[in-house]
């Protein structure tokens, strides 16, 4: 589905990583500042490898040495960021329909009402995100890629601003996603126990290199 | 206090349309300034910053001076002008208006560029991974989030270049009806003999003015605070 082979150098951090990722849920694990972010980054298209290729199905969205680099919004892909990063200016039903709005309707997988049920924040549409808890806003976040019908959702430790408690909580409506819209996944975390609850395959990350 | 007289009125329309204008040609300039300068990094970056801020430590006959140079009749850019689209800066009220614009600039700036970097440029990233090309980004989330700023600014913009004085003085002088905007006014009427009663009705006028400018713009961008749900706890939310 997935298949990279990326280098980036920032100072004298180098980060590599080659491999392939199958559709599913793919975890990958490792201690923090050893470059989970950077590769998601580079993942979503908001970084740019110096060298290295990267092809989702057949599709070619980063070749540097045909110069092809393929921005963001135009990849298709969504990225939910550990502190949920709403837009604070925006009800939580804006919120949800952010990137929803800019997909013609035959691109929309889900609907606003299947999302809202799905992850239960129905009656949260009318607030804004200061009014949420940390719990709420996360699944907000999520909603909101979800809605954007990615053919693929990246995932920077979603869950690493919560309590325990909380994660608890979260943890069965990202399984539920994964079970109810096969969205291939891409989970970073540096907590092992959320990659064997969810992933169907772990790949570990240390000092810059996926060992895959 | 006495109806304005017609040289009076005359005064405060001009200095309206003038900072009306000086205010128009700010605002996306000022915009661009501010987004490069809260979010770029590039050569000549510290350059760019001090020239910007320059006009509010140097003594306002000089860019006035400087102005003449460049848009004067026989100056590079007003003599281009000029012969080209028949447009004539210098002793009119359009220099009137730039010399404003250039003296007002920084106070736009300042603020405007402060609002832009308070908001987390990952929102901006947010946007972009849903779809949103850079500048539908800007304007759906970071021009709303930095209103409150570009109120700001705007106003002060806009008051500034009501008290415009040195630097229109020098550029484009003191014409009654052209450039005699309020201030240049109260200056004449100052050292015209039985002037004091005017020129104390219009430096009244002028406080007035002023002080309705700020407070509308203090209500305002409280106003766009509340609505875009800034609380008491903004300054305290995550950054990193």
């Amino acid at each position: 589905m997935l298949s990279i082979d990326l280098q980036f150098a920032r100072g004298d951090f180098l980060l590599t990583a080659r491999g392939q990722f199958a559709t599913g849920v793919t975890g990958i694990c490792g201690a923090s500042g050893c470059g989970k972010s950077t590769l998601l980054a580079l993942l979503a298209g908001l970084l740019r490898p110096q060298v290295g290729r990267l092809r989702f199905g057949h599709t070619a969205l980063v070749d540097t040495s045909a110069k092809l680099f393929t921005p963001a919004w135009r990849r298709h892909f969504a990225l939910v960021f550990q502190d949920g990063l709403l837009f604070p200016h925006l009800s939580v039903r804006d919120n949800l329909l952010y990137g929803f709005r800019r997909l013609r309707p035959a691109d929309r997988l889900m609907s606003l009402e299947t999302v809202l049920r799905l992850l239960e924040i129905g009656p949260l549409q009318q607030r804004r995100p200061a009014q949420l808890s940390g719990g709420e806003r996360q699944r907000v976040a999520l909603g909101r890629a979800l809605l954007y019908s990615p053919r693929l959702l990246l995932l920077d430790e979603p869950l690493s601003s919560l309590d325990e408690r909380l994660k608890q909580q979260i943890l069965p409506f990202l399984k539920r996603i994964k079970e109810v819209t096969n969205i291939p996944m891409i989970y970073v975390t540096h907590a092992r126990a959320e990659v064997d609850y969810l992933a169907d395959r772990v790949l570990f990350m240390e000092a810059g290199q996926l060992l895959a | 206090m006495a109806p304005l007289s017609t040289e009076e009125s005359q005064a405060l329309w001009l200095s309206a349309k003038v900072a009306l204008w000086a205010t128009a040609l700010c605002l996306p300039t000022g915009l661009a300034t501010s987004w490069l300068l809260a979010r770029r990094s590039f050569h000549g970056k510290v350059l760019l910053d001090a020239l910007v801020q320059l006009p509010m430590v140097l003594p306002p006959v000089v860019p006035g001076f400087l102005l003449l140079l460049l848009f004067g009749t026989h100056g590079p850019i007003g003599g281009w002008l000029e012969a080209h689209f028949g447009i004539v800066i210098a002793f009119t009220w359009k220099g009137a208006a730039l010399a404003s614009a250039v003296m007002a600039f920084p106070l736009m700036v300042q603020p405007v560029r402060l609002a832009f970097r308070m908001i987390d440029a990952r929102l901006e990233s947010v946007a972009t991974t849903l779809g949103a090309t850079p500048w539908r980004a800007f304007v759906t989330v970071t021009l709303p989030l930095a209103l409150p700023g570009i109120i700001t600014g705007t106003m002060l913009c806009f008051s500034r270049s009501l008290g415009e004085f040195g630097a229109t003085m020098a550029f484009v002088g003191n014409i009654p009806g052209e450039t005699r905007t309020l201030p240049l006014a109260i200056y004449n009427f100052m050292h015209a003999p039985d002037g004091e009663s005017a020129a104390w009705r219009l430096a009244g006028l002028s406080m007035a003015l002023a002080l309705a400018a700020l407070l509308t713009s203090h209500a305002v961008s409280r106003r766009a605070e509340r609505r875009l749900g800034y609380s008491e706890t903004w300054g305290t939310r995550a950054q990193h």
